[in-house]
């Protein structure tokens, strides 16, 4: 069933790369994208996306999307680092939520190890409460958060993942102890949207997307956005700006294995470069309302250590990783 | 009375000639893969996803609905004919339906089966486009104490499932219990008994449990008899078709096994699982025939199957109402909504009726279209067992196995699937049932993390179970529920001694 499957897949993608080779001559790479988790998540969609704007865009001859799921990427890294060295078609997508992952399961394999190559989209996290909760302005939330961190109640994602480093950032910028904070792991967003909408704890934190619906129907006030102060709106209030210095961002971005030569590195990021700037990946970024926040090369080598040292202070601070 | 003209809205649109080719296209992919166990209907939506991109949402979205349908449906089948749940939540129907199938009894367990699919499908359709809005003010006001109590109920009625030596079943539902503590602890994020396996942070799988056990040990425990005794399979006794008394013994349970299925599928933690258990216990104490159950009672077939198809079109009430993907498939359907810019949510019924009742509408569709496509079907499935057993069993392995890596492709999960079938071999061989494992590697971690949250919400203080009413009225159930057959069998013995 799979082979045939397969079979099929490799049909439909030979027929879009016949069409991409008409509009371009130059497109030669046979990418692989390896998405580090089950399909229907973040990171396969944002695998299906790519694989469909660059044989769209006629940027790859052909892109086959694998899924290695398990432990929040850890065993697709490993599968990236120990098998694929030196393999210069191979990408794997990759977010914040992994850098978290790793570090709370004590991965052997670590992200340094990788070929950073560029960071593709990005999500704010938004903090809301029940419409109908005491509580109106991003500061009275801290307020209540710096009297008794144990009172206030967070429902988000998984133990370790951004929502609950992103809860303990804010305990930390309203002047509690971030190690004290209640937070209540749920499995996937949609249980604990439940657990908000009953008013069972005091405040929900995810991304943005999750809440969106039940902002707009009223059901739920959004307190602010863990954007920067410049990028706030009248309807997408920034915690920075409501006087809440809490700035996060759950960005997704592709990494490549280990020991590639120079010209292949650049090979990729060139692909991507051209991905960023098409027509095709624009209107993929709009129709799922991903922020674009392209940076590649080694700028985001850059940006993907520091994030790695500040979560790693983060989970070591609320007990998640002993230092 | 706007509900009704919606809904009228709705077939309009559901009857359209491509939405009714998509419905059908669904209801057939649905069906082969959940035959297929391990591949069920959430990664085939998750595959036809890019495909679908460039075709109207409306038809997409209801061959996708077409797709869930279809799987609940097909994954009986195995587990009638060769003792194969091709999904945990027809796990249920294996126990008494392939009891049926061994005894020649095929024919009636699969229609049984589908008929009782359909006639849940319908109820829970009506209850999805009628009390959806209602339902889900209820669903959301249940807290993680509300859920813990539920486990509760499930844990002591789930005792059906013990066959008849209660410390065996309780063994086996330790072990369930024991593998349910296997991966990251999701309260805290640490991982529990992976012993440095990184596959293993992720807990064992249910799908993989349950193809081990049931599947494979079947397999080996059948070549291990061979030599002893030949076990003569007739794939036909008496009619294929349903006889009076087994539509008799069916109609009730399929209308109680809806009324279970809808409610708690429509929770926003509820689930296809629980509904059949609570189901098949019920039918156990109901039955006018308690002594079939273990060898193959009809009721046991009829009434797990129509909750676990009541409970898909639960979980749509979440979803559509709330955008709360409450079940994977449901998770791919969101996916397939938000791929065209629309945000299932309370604003969904208001913005875009003609989709949302054009995919209910279409849910009735697709109930009679897999009736349709079904029942004809019935004689040819049965006639797999007509196969030699060397053959079938072979082939059963085989399925099994391609089932579970194309699932999770990885070594691990294979030599997972084998030991889980070598202690299905070794239970079968000393009588331990193998249903109270998979059930406690389904309920274990899901009452565990309840009540952790409820604690931790209360601040530890335990009192928070007995003061929310609904934890209170389902906790006093199953104390009742555990207690009321001891008291019961005390008072006989006080009577008799009085006499």
């Amino acid at each position: 069933m799979s082979q045939y499957r397969k079979g099929l897949w490799r049909s439909a993608l030979a027929a879009a790369a016949v069409v991409g080779f008409v509009t371009t001559a130059a497109a030669q790479m046979e990418l692989k994208i390896m998405a580090p988790a089950a399909p229907g998540g973040g990171w396969d969609q944002t695998a299906r996306s790519m694989q469909q704007a660059l044989t769209q865009a006629g940027i790859a001859k052909s892109v086959q999307v694998t899924n290695v799921p398990g432990a929040g990427g850890s065993i697709g890294i490993a599968q990236l680092v120990n098998n694929a060295k030196g393999d210069g078609n191979q990408l794997m997508v990759m977010g914040y939520v992994m850098v978290g992952a790793l570090l709370t399961n004590n991965s052997p394999v670590t992200l340094d190890q990788t070929t950073p190559i560029a960071r593709l989209t990005a999500e704010y996290e938004a903090i809301v409460v029940p419409a109908n909760s005491p509580i109106k302005t991003a500061k009275e939330l801290a307020e209540a958060v710096k009297a008794d961190p144990a009172k206030v109640t967070w429902a988000g994602g998984s133990a370790g993942g951004v929502d609950h480093i992103a809860a303990a950032l804010f305990a930390k910028a309203a002047g509690a102890d971030p190690t004290k904070i209640n937070y209540i792991p749920f499995s996937g967003g949609g249980e604990a949207l439940a657990a908000i909408l009953g008013g069972k704890v005091t405040a929900g934190i995810s991304g943005y997307g999750e809440f969106e619906s039940q902002i707009k129907a009223g059901k739920l006030r959004l307190l602010g956005l863990t954007s920067p102060a410049d990028k706030a709106t009248p309807d997408k209030p920034s915690l920075t700006a409501e006087g809440v210095n809490l700035e996060i961002a759950n960005w997704r971005a592709v990494v490549a294995p280990p020991g590639l030569t120079d010209e292949e590195k650049k090979a990729l990021t060139d692909a991507m470069d051209r991905m960023a700037k098409s027509n095709e990946w624009q209107s993929i970024l709009k129709a799922k309302g991903w922020e674009d926040s392209y940076v590649s090369g080694d700028a985001f080598a850059k940006i993907l250590e520091q994030e790695q040292a500040r979560t790693k202070e983060v989970l070591t601070s609320v007990g998640l990783v002993k230092s | 009375m706007d509900a009704f003209l919606a809904l009228a809205n709705g077939l309009t649109i559901a009857l359209e000639p491509m939405n009714l080719l998509f419905a059908l296209i669904g209801v057939l992919l649905g069906t082969a893969v959940g035959v297929l166990p391990g591949i069920g209907p959430a990664l085939t939506v998750a595959l036809l996803l890019p495909i679908t991109f460039q075709l109207d949402p409306g038809g997409s979205i209801i061959m996708f609905a077409g797709i869930y349908y279809g799987g609940m449906y097909g994954g009986s089948t195995t587990s009638i004919l060769i003792n194969t749940p091709g999904e945990s939540a027809s796990m249920v129907t294996a126990l008494e339906g392939n009891k049926m199938a061994k005894a020649g009894r095929g024919g009636p367990a699969l229609a049984t089966a589908a008929i009782g699919s359909f006639v849940a499908g319908t109820i829970a359709t009506i209850g999805l486009a009628f009390l959806a809005p209602y339902l889900v003010d209820i669903a959301i006001q249940f807290g993680p104490e509300d859920y813990f109590a539920l486990m509760c109920v499930a844990f002591v009625t789930v005792s059906a499932t013990f066959g008849d030596s209660p410390i065996r079943g309780l063994t086996s539902l330790f072990i369930g219990l024991m593998l349910g503590l296997v991966g990251i602890d999701l309260l805290t994020g640490q991982a529990r008994m992976t012993f440095g396996v990184p596959e293993l942070l992720d807990g064992v799988e249910v799908t993989t449990l349950a193809v081990g056990l049931f599947a494979i040990g079947e397999a080996l425990y059948v070549a291990s008899r061979r030599h002893i005794q030949q076990e003569t399979l007739e794939p036909v006794r008496g009619s294929l078709w349903m006889t009076k008394q087994d539509w008799g013994r069916s109609w009730k349970a399929w209308i109680r096994g809806a009324l279970f299925g809808f409610p708690i599928g429509a929770l926003p933690a509820g689930g296809a699982e629980i509904p059949t258990f609570l189901s098949y216990s019920t039918e156990r104490r109901l039955s006018k025939h308690p002594e079939e159950f273990g060898t193959g009672a009809i009721e046991g077939v009829a009434g797990p199957e129509a909750a676990n198809n009541a409970a898909a079109a639960g979980t749509l009430v979440p979803l559509l109402t709330l955008g709360l993907p409450t079940s994977a498939t449901a998770a791919m359907m969101l996916a397939g909504f938000q791929q065209y810019g629309l945000n299932p949510g309370p604003l969904l019924f208001a913005e875009r009726p003609d989709l949302v009742w054009g995919l209910i509408a279409s849910l009735f569709i697709a109930n009679g279209m897999l009736l349709v496509l079904n029942l004809p079907l019935v004689g040819l499935w049965v006639r797999l067992l007509a196969i030699p057993q060397p053959w079938l069993y072979a082939g059963i392995l085989v399925f099994a196995t391609i089932g579970t890596i194309a699932a999770n492709p990885s070594p691990v999960e294979l030599m997972m699937l084998t030991a889980f079938g070598v202690l299905g071999f070794i239970m079968r061989r000393f009588d331990y049932p193998i249903a109270p494992v998979v059930v406690g590697l389904i309920l274990g971690p899901i009452a565990e993390s309840q009540l952790r949250r409820a604690l931790s919400i209360s601040l530890g203080d335990p009192m928070v179970l007995l003061q929310s009413p609904i934890s209170a009225t389902l906790l006093a159930i199953a104390l009742i529920a555990l207690v009321a057959p001891f008291v019961l069998k005390g008072l006989g013995r006080f009577r008799a001694t009085e006499d």
